[in-house]
C-alpha cells in the first residue's frame, strides 16, 4: 500500500495541469456545477479535449481512450476539479459508448464513436418513463417491426437536456408476450430529428429547464440501429447503469465544493466575526471533510480493485449513495452559510440594467438556494438511494 | 390546561380555511407569484373582512380581543396554502411594535389601517452583514433637532414591495452591536430618500433591498423610547418566530398528508410504493416530525407573554425543532415522490422550498441552539449563586 504519486504521475499531473491552464475556457472557470448552460458552454471543453485526444480517458485505447492508469484518471478529474470544469456530459461518452463499444457492430462503433469523443454529437438518455421510473423494466414504449424499420410509440420522460441532443438510446419492447418483463426489450439509438419526435420541457423546482418528456409517435428508426441482440437489451442496459462507475461519487468536484464553502463562510461574518470560526458551523464542514475523505478512498479502493481486473459490481452502489449525500450536504451548508442572501431569487429578477447581473446580495449566493433545490435530484436518478440500498441489500448482503 | 380554541377562534379557523380552499388553490397561488404584482391586494382585502387582520388585538386596540394564539391560527392556515400576503410583517410585526409601545398617536393613526387593510407595513431589521442578530446594526439615525435622520441598507425586507411604511430598527447610540442605543421607527416608504430594489425569492414572495439616505423623520416616527428598543424587538420578533413556526407545521402537515396520498396511488414493481416498508417508516417519521412540532408551536405561543428567559427560551426551543423538522418533512417529501417532486408543476416541491426558506428567517437552527444554550448557562448560574 503506496499513497504517494511517483515521479512520471507528477510529471503526469504537471502536464495536464498546464494544458487546463493554458486552454480551459476562462469564462467557464468555476461554472463546472451549473445546469443553466448554453449547449456550446457545455460543449466547449468537451471539443478542446476531443481535438487533444483526452475526451474519453476510461475507454480502451483502440477505440480513443488514453490508457492512462487509474492514479492517471484520478489526477485528470483532480485537476480539472481545480477549475470546477464543465466535464463531458455523461449520456454519450460514459453511457452510450461503452455499449455500443462492447455490443454493437463496426458499422456502429465507424458511426458514433468518433463523433461523441469529438463532442460533434450530443446523446440523451431515453430509459425512464412515466409509470417505469424505478422499476425500469416495465418500460411499455414499443418498437415494432416494419421491413427493415422499427417503428417507435409511446413516452420517454425526464430526458435530461434532450433539447440538445442530436442522438439517444432508447429502450423500447420488442416482445409484449417475453415471460419476464426484463426479456422483452431492446437497445435502440435513435436520431433526435426523426419525424415523430416531440420534446417537451419540464421546468424543476429550481426553475431550470433540465429534463424534458420526450414523446414518440411512429418513429421510423433503422433497424440497423439497434445494439446487441433483440430483446436482449435490458443486459445492456444495466451494464451500462452499472458501468457507470467512475465520477459517479463526484469526489472531486466535491473536494472543490468544499473549498468553496470554506471561502464563503470564511467572508460571511457573524458577531462580527468569519463564519468559519464558529464552532458549530465549521463542525458542520469538518464532518462534511471526513465524510468525503472517507468516499474518496472507498472510490480509490473500488478503482484499484477495477484496475486488478475485478468488474464493476454491486459496490458502485456505496458510491452512489454516499457520494449523492455529500454533494446534497454540501449545497446545504452553502446556503445555510450565505444566511439572508440565499432567498433572492435572480432568474425572476426584471434586469432593470439591462446587464445579466443580479445586483442583490455577494454573487457566490445567487445560486446557493437553486443548488440545493436542484440536487435533491441526485438521491433520485441513476437509480434512487433507496434502490440502490435495495441493490447491496440483495447483492452483497444476500438477503 | 385546555389546548382547545374558543369558539370564535374555531370560526376564524374554518372560514379562513375555506376562503383559502376556495380562493387560493395551487394554480391561483402559481398565477399570482408569477404576476408582476407577486401578491393579491384584494385578497389582502378580504383577509381584513374576514376580521383576520385585527384578531390579535385587544378591543381597546380596536382588534377582536385575541392574542398570539389567534396569529397562530390564521399562520397555521397561511402555510397550509403557501398564502404570500404579508401576515407577520404587517400584523404580528408592526403590529406588535404599535400594541406593545405606540403612543396613542401612533395607534390612532396606524393601528386601523392596518386592521383594515389600508396601510402594509413591511419589517425593515436585517442587514447584509449582520446575520441573524438583531443588534448588529449599521443602520444610523442621528438627532436633528427635534427628529433623526436615518443612513443605512436594509436586506432582503419581505413583503416591502406590497408595503407604504415601513418599520426600521437604527442605531441611535452605542457601538456597532451593543444591546443598547438602539431605535425603532415608523417610516413611509415614500419619504425622501427611500430607495428600493424589489425582487422576487426563490419561495415565491417578494422582498427589496432599501436604502436610507439622509432620511428625515419627526419625533413622532420613534415607537418607544430612544437608543431601548432592544428587548422591545427581540419580544416582536420572537412572536413573530412563533407564528412562522405555526406557518411551518401549517406547510409540513400538508407535504405529509400529500406525500402519503401520493405513495398509495404510485406504483412500481406491481405494487403501491406505500408498501415499501422502508419508505412508510419513513412517512412514519415525518408524521411524529409534524406533531411534534404542532406540540412545540403551542407551548411557545403559549409563553409569549411569560418573563423574557421563559419566552426566549421557549421560542428558540421551538424554532430549532421545527427548523430541524421542516428539513426533514420537506426533503423525505421530494425523495418520496421521486421524480415527479422535483418538477415546478407539482406543488409539494413549493412546500419544500418555503420550508426550507422559513429555517433561516429570524434566526437559523445554530442560532436558536445558541440562544437557548447561553439562556440555559444563566439560569444554571443564576441558580448556584
Ligand atoms: C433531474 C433528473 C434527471 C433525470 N435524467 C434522466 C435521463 O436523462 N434519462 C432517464 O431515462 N431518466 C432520467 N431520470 C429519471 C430517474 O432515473 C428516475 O426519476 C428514477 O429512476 C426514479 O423513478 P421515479 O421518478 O419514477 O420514482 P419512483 O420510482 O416512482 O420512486 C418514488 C419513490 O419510491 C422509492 N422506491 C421505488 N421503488 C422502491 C423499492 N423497491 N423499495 C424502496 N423504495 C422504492 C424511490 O426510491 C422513490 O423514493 C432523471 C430524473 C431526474 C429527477
Ligand atoms: C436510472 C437507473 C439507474 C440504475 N442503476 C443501477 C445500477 O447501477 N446497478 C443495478 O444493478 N441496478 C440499477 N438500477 C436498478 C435496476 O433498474 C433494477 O431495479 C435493479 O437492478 C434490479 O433489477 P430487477 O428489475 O431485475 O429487480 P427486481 O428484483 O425486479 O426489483 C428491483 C428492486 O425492487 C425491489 N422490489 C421488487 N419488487 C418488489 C416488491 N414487490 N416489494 C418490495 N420490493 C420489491 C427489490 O428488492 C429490488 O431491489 C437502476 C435503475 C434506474 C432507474
Amino acid at each position: 500500500m503506496n499513497l504517494d504519486f511517483n515521479p512520471e504521475e507528477i510529471a503526469f499531473r504537471d502536464e495536464v495541469r498546464a494544458f487546463i491552464d493554458e486552454n480551459y475556457p476562462k469564462d467557464l472557470v468555476g461554472m463546472g456545477s451549473r445546469e443553466d448552460l448554453t449547449r456550446e458552454q457545455f460543449l466547449a471543453w468537451h471539443k478542446i479535449l476531443g481535438a487533444k485526444g483526452w475526451s474519453a480517458p476510461a475507454w480502451p485505447e483502440k477505440y480513443g481512450g488514453t490508457g492512462w492508469t487509474s492514479t492517471q484518471r484520478y489526477i485528470w478529474s483532480e485537476e480539472n476539479a481545480r477549475v470546477d470544469a464543465v466535464m463531458p456530459l455523461p449520456f454519450g461518452i460514459a453511457m452510450v459508448a461503452p455499449v455500443i463499444y462492447s455490443f454493437g457492430t463496426d458499422e456502429q462503433k465507424a458511426r458514433f464513436l468518433p463523433k461523441i469523443l469529438s463532442g460533434e454529437e450530443w446523446w440523451c438518455q431515453g430509459y425512464s418513463e412515466p409509470g417505469a421510473g424505478s422499476d425500469l423494466a416495465s418500460v411499455k414504449t414499443t418498437a415494432v417491426r416494419d421491413g427493415d424499420h422499427y417503428v417507435i410509440n409511446g413516452q420517454k420522460t425526464w430526458t435530461t437536456l434532450a433539447q440538445h441532443a442530436d442522438w439517444g438510446f432508447f429502450l423500447c419492447r420488442t416482445d409484449p408476450d417475453a415471460a419476464k418483463p426484463q426479456e422483452g426489450i431492446s437497445f435502440i439509438l435513435v436520431d433526435m430529428k426523426t419525424p415523430g419526435i416531440e420534446v417537451r420541457p419540464i421546468i424543476t423546482i429550481d426553475g431550470g429547464h433540465e429534463v424534458n418528456e420526450t414523446w414518440l409517435t411512429d418513429v421510423r428508426v433503422p433497424i440497423a440501429n439497434r445494439v446487441g441482440e433483440e430483446n436482449k437489451g435490458w443486459t445492456y442496459a444495466k451494464f451500462l447503469l452499472a458501468h457507470e462507475r467512475s465520477g459517479i461519487a463526484g469526489v472531486a468536484r466535491s473536494k472543490r465544493g468544499v473549498e468553496k464553502l470554506k471561502q464563503i463562510a470564511s467572508t460571511e461574518v457573524i458577531d462580527g466575526k468569519p463564519l468559519m470560526n464558529d464552532d458549530s458551523f465549521a463542525r458542520k464542514v469538518s464532518q462534511l471533510e471526513i465524510d468525503l475523505t472517507a468516499l474518496e478512498f472507498t472510490e480509490l479502493r473500488t478503482l484499484a480493485g477495477e484496475a486488478q481486473g475485478k468488474g464493476p459490481g454491486p459496490e458502485s452502489s456505496i458510491l452512489k449513495v454516499k457520494g449523492t449525500e455529500i454533494q446534497q450536504r454540501l449545497t446545504e451548508l452553502t446556503l445555510e452559510a450565505v444566511g439572508t442572501y440565499g432567498a433572492p431569487y435572480y432568474r425572476g429578477f426584471p434586469n432593470d440594467d439591462s446587464s445579466n447581473e443580479f445586483p442583490i446580495g455577494p454573487d457566490y449566493a445567487h445560486h446557493s438556494a437553486p443548488m440545493y433545490f436542484n440536487m435533491r435530484k441526485t438521491s433520485i436518478y441513476g437509480g434512487s438511494n433507496e434502490i440502490q440500498r435495495n441493490i447491496i441489500t440483495k447483492m452483497i448482503l444476500g438477503l | 390546561m385546555d389546548f382547545n380554541f374558543t369558539e370564535e377562534q374555531g370560526m376564524i379557523r374554518d372560514s379562513l380555511a375555506r376562503l383559502i380552499r376556495e380562493q387560493y388553490d395551487f394554480d391561483t397561488r402559481r398565477g399570482v407569484v408569477a404576476s408582476e404584482a407577486g401578491w393579491r391586494p384584494e385578497m389582502w382585502a378580504q383577509f381584513a373582512e374576514l376580521g383576520l387582520l385585527m384578531a390579535p388585538f385587544s378591543e381597546e386596540d380596536g382588534g377582536l380581543g385575541g392574542g398570539s394564539i389567534d396569529a397562530m391560527i390564521v399562520m397555521e392556515e397561511f402555510g397550509k396554502g403557501l398564502v404570500v400576503e404579508p401576515f407577520i410583517p404587517s400584523v404580528v410585526c408592526a403590529g406588535g411594535f404599535l400594541k406593545h409601545a405606540g403612543s396613542a398617536a401612533q395607534k390612532e393613526e396606524h393601528l386601523a389601517a392596518i386592521m383594515g387593510a389600508e396601510s402594509t407595513f413591511a419589517f425593515a431589521y436585517a442587514e447584509p452583514r449582520g446575520r441573524y442578530n438583531l443588534a448588529d446594526l449599521e443602520t444610523v439615525a442621528k438627532k436633528d433637532g427635534a427628529g433623526y435622520v436615518l443612513n443605512g441598507h436594509k436586506a432582503v425586507v419581505i413583503g416591502a414591495p406590497w408595503a407604504d411604511k415601513l418599520i426600521v430598527t437604527a442605531r441611535t447610540g452605542g457601538d456597532r452591536r451593543d444591546a443598547g442605543g438602539i431605535s425603532v421607527f415608523i417610516v413611509d416608504k415614500s419619504a425622501s430618500g427611500v430607495t428600493t430594489r424589489d425582487y422576487p425569492t426563490v419561495d415565491g414572495r417578494r422582498a427589496s433591498e432599501v436604502y436610507f439616505e439622509n432620511v428625515s423623520v419627526g419625533a413622532d416616527a420613534l415607537i418607544g423610547s430612544e437608543g431601548e428598543a432592544l428587548p422591545l424587538i427581540e419580544r416582536v420578533v420572537d412572536e413573530a418566530t412563533a407564528a412562522l413556526c405555526a406557518e411551518a407545521v401549517g406547510a409540513m402537515g400538508v407535504a405529509h398528508g400529500m406525500t402519503v396520498e401520493y405513495s398509495r396511488q404510485r406504483k412500481q414493481f406491481g405494487t403501491a410504493i406505500g408498501k415499501f416498508q422502508v419508505l412508510q417508516h419513513r412517512m412514519v417519521d415525518m408524521f411524529m416530525e409534524h406533531e411534534q412540532s404542532i406540540s412545540m408551536t403551542y407551548m411557545a405561543t403559549l409563553k409569549l407573554d411569560e418573563d423574557e428567559v421563559t419566552r426566549k427560551k421557549a421560542v428558540s426551543a421551538a424554532k430549532v425543532r421545527i427548523g430541524q423538522a421542516g428539513r426533514f418533512v420537506g426533503q423525505e417529501s421530494i425523495q418520496i415522490h421521486g421524480g415527479m417532486g422535483m418538477t415546478e408543476e407539482l406543488a409539494v416541491g413549493h412546500y419544500f422550498k418555503r420550508l426550507t426558506m422559513m429555517n433561516s428567517e429570524y434566526g437559523n437552527v445554530d442560532h436558536h441552539m445558541r440562544r437557548y444554550t447561553a439562556l440555559s448557562a444563566g439560569e444554571m448560574k443564576a441558580a448556584a449563586e
